[in-house]
């Protein structure tokens, strides 16, 4: 059983079509007992970082998924949900959960970039699970005005340029997260929610 | 590297199609959730669907649409017409669109620009400008609204601006001068809206060949390209555009 983390951040809905596409066994929850006892955990969001962690923290579910990624079981962030896993966002300069080293940081309008960052990018990954069977260079849909720097470059498992290159993707043991989403990405995007169903 | 988007555009009535010139005219062209399988299968980039139905009570139909699209096709949409409150909008994302567009709502009450943007994030919100040429605006172009059949006091540039400030997140610029003549897009228009907003800018209105898209996203600095009729009626297809545009060196998804 999946569990998709409920936390009043934005668009459910699209995470559930294509879990429900693909056949997979899921719950979305905002249960803490349900979600610790999924073996697999998504966390999705769109929206703002500090109002989402200040969601995380009123309603303990920020304790319920640190809890969840030190049991080793697969965590897929998506988007925000990927931002709010590292330690500290310049959005609204929020302190966030802390399962992965380091920051977000906003995409600069002075190189005249347009911000949001919006619309189909190419993907350039490593060797992971997640990406089992897809070509590089495929393209993925972002929507985002920040994105994550993790400390430590080894966990950067997908990268993609809008301006300068920028981590897509990363990977630190069982924890997997997606700046784009893949739920939004055509087949390419199913396939990598399907690796994620069959880890 | 960022793709220029090709985005198709569905007039949807009473849960039908409909294709008209110049927002007259309409005919029915087909079932919105079949042709939306067929744009996705295509390798369309986003679709863009806009409720026309012209009465509140049949406004359910649009949501039984917007449903049953989002479970067929796994590409971002947006769902505009008719969107007045934050009610609306709440149900429309419920259903299962990305992304809502505020056009004729938001310059009555442009407040709904900012209470969306806080809900839903400014990604979310889109700016449905319609322009129409009038020399006496400061920009050139005035702002008119209820399908071209009503003018307002709002400057184009002026009005995309202020929304932006108020948390748009895209504009989604149509050209009613150009809407459905299929004579390429006002390429000045969207080149001065997208050179002055810090926020992507689709263009739309008036494409009527392939050469039209590769106009208005290098010349007319667009974002994404809008089409209807070019597709809707078999003279092209995704495919056969996005290969002209990459053959032209722009960057579109293969």
């Amino acid at each position: 059983m999946i569990a998709v983390v409920d936390y009043e951040a934005g668009n459910l809905k699209s995470v559930e079509t294509a879990l429900e596409h693909l056949g997979a066994d899921f719950i979305i929850s905002s249960d803490p007992l349900v979600l610790a006892e999924a073996d697999k955990m998504i966390f999705p969001g769109v929206g703002e970082a500090a109002q989402a962690m200040a969601v995380l923290t009123k309603s303990g579910l920020d304790r319920v998924i640190k809890d969840f990624a030190a049991t080793g079981k697969p965590l897929l962030g998506i988007c925000l949900g990927s931002q709010i896993l590292f330690d500290h966002s310049e959005e609204s300069d929020t302190d966030c959960l802390g399962i992965l080293p380091g920051r977000v940081r906003r995409f600069s309008s002075k190189m005249g970039l347009k911000i949001p960052h919006m619309g189909w990018n190419t993907l350039t990954h490593s060797e992971h699970p997640l990406f089992k069977t897809l070509p590089q260079d495929k393209s993925f849909y972002f929507v985002h005005s920040y994105y994550v720097e993790p400390q430590d470059e080894a966990d950067i498992i997908g990268s993609s340029d809008y301006g300068h290159s920028f981590t897509a993707a990363v990977s630190r043991g069982n924890v997997m997260a997606t700046q784009f989403h893949p739920e939004k990405s055509g087949e390419w995007g199913l396939l990598i929610l399907k690796n994620f169903i069959n880890l | 590297m960022l793709q220029k988007r090709i985005v198709v555009c569905l007039d949807v009535r009473d849960g039908k199609t409909t294709k008209g010139i110049k927002f007259k005219g309409n005919i029915d062209i087909g079932d919105p959730v079949e042709m939306a399988a067929l744009y996705y299968d295509q390798g369309v980039d986003e679709l863009v669907f806009y409720d026309i139905t012209a009465s509140s009570e049949k406004r359910g139909i649009m949501i039984d649409v917007v449903s049953r699209v989002a479970k067929t096709i796994f590409i971002p949409f947006c769902v505009g017409g008719g969107i007045s409150s934050l009610d609306d909008m709440k149900k429309v994302i419920a259903a299962g669109a990305e992304k809502i567009s505020l056009n004729s709502a938001a310059v009555r009450n442009p407040d709904i620009i900012n209470q969306g943007a806080r809900h839903f994030g400014n990604q979310c919100i889109v700016l449905g400008m319609d322009a129409k040429a009038d020399p006496a605006m400061p920009s050139g172009y005035r702002v008119v609204i209820d399908g071209g059949r009503k003018q307002t006091d709002l400057d184009v540039l002026a009005w995309a601006l202020e929304a932006e400030s108020r948390g748009a997140g895209e504009v989604v610029l149509n050209s009613i001068d150009a809407d459905g003549t299929r004579e390429g897009y006002e390429l000045n228009l969207t080149r001065m809206i997208s050179e002055n907003v810090g926020i992507p800018v689709v263009a739309s209105g008036g494409a009527g060949k392939p050469d039209d898209l590769a106009d208005v996203l290098t010349r007319g600095k667009a974002d994404a390209a809008l089409i209807a009729s070019m597709v809707h009626f078999g003279d092209y297809t995704v495919p056969g555009i996005k290969e002209y545009l990459d053959e032209k060196g722009i960057p579109v998804r293969l």
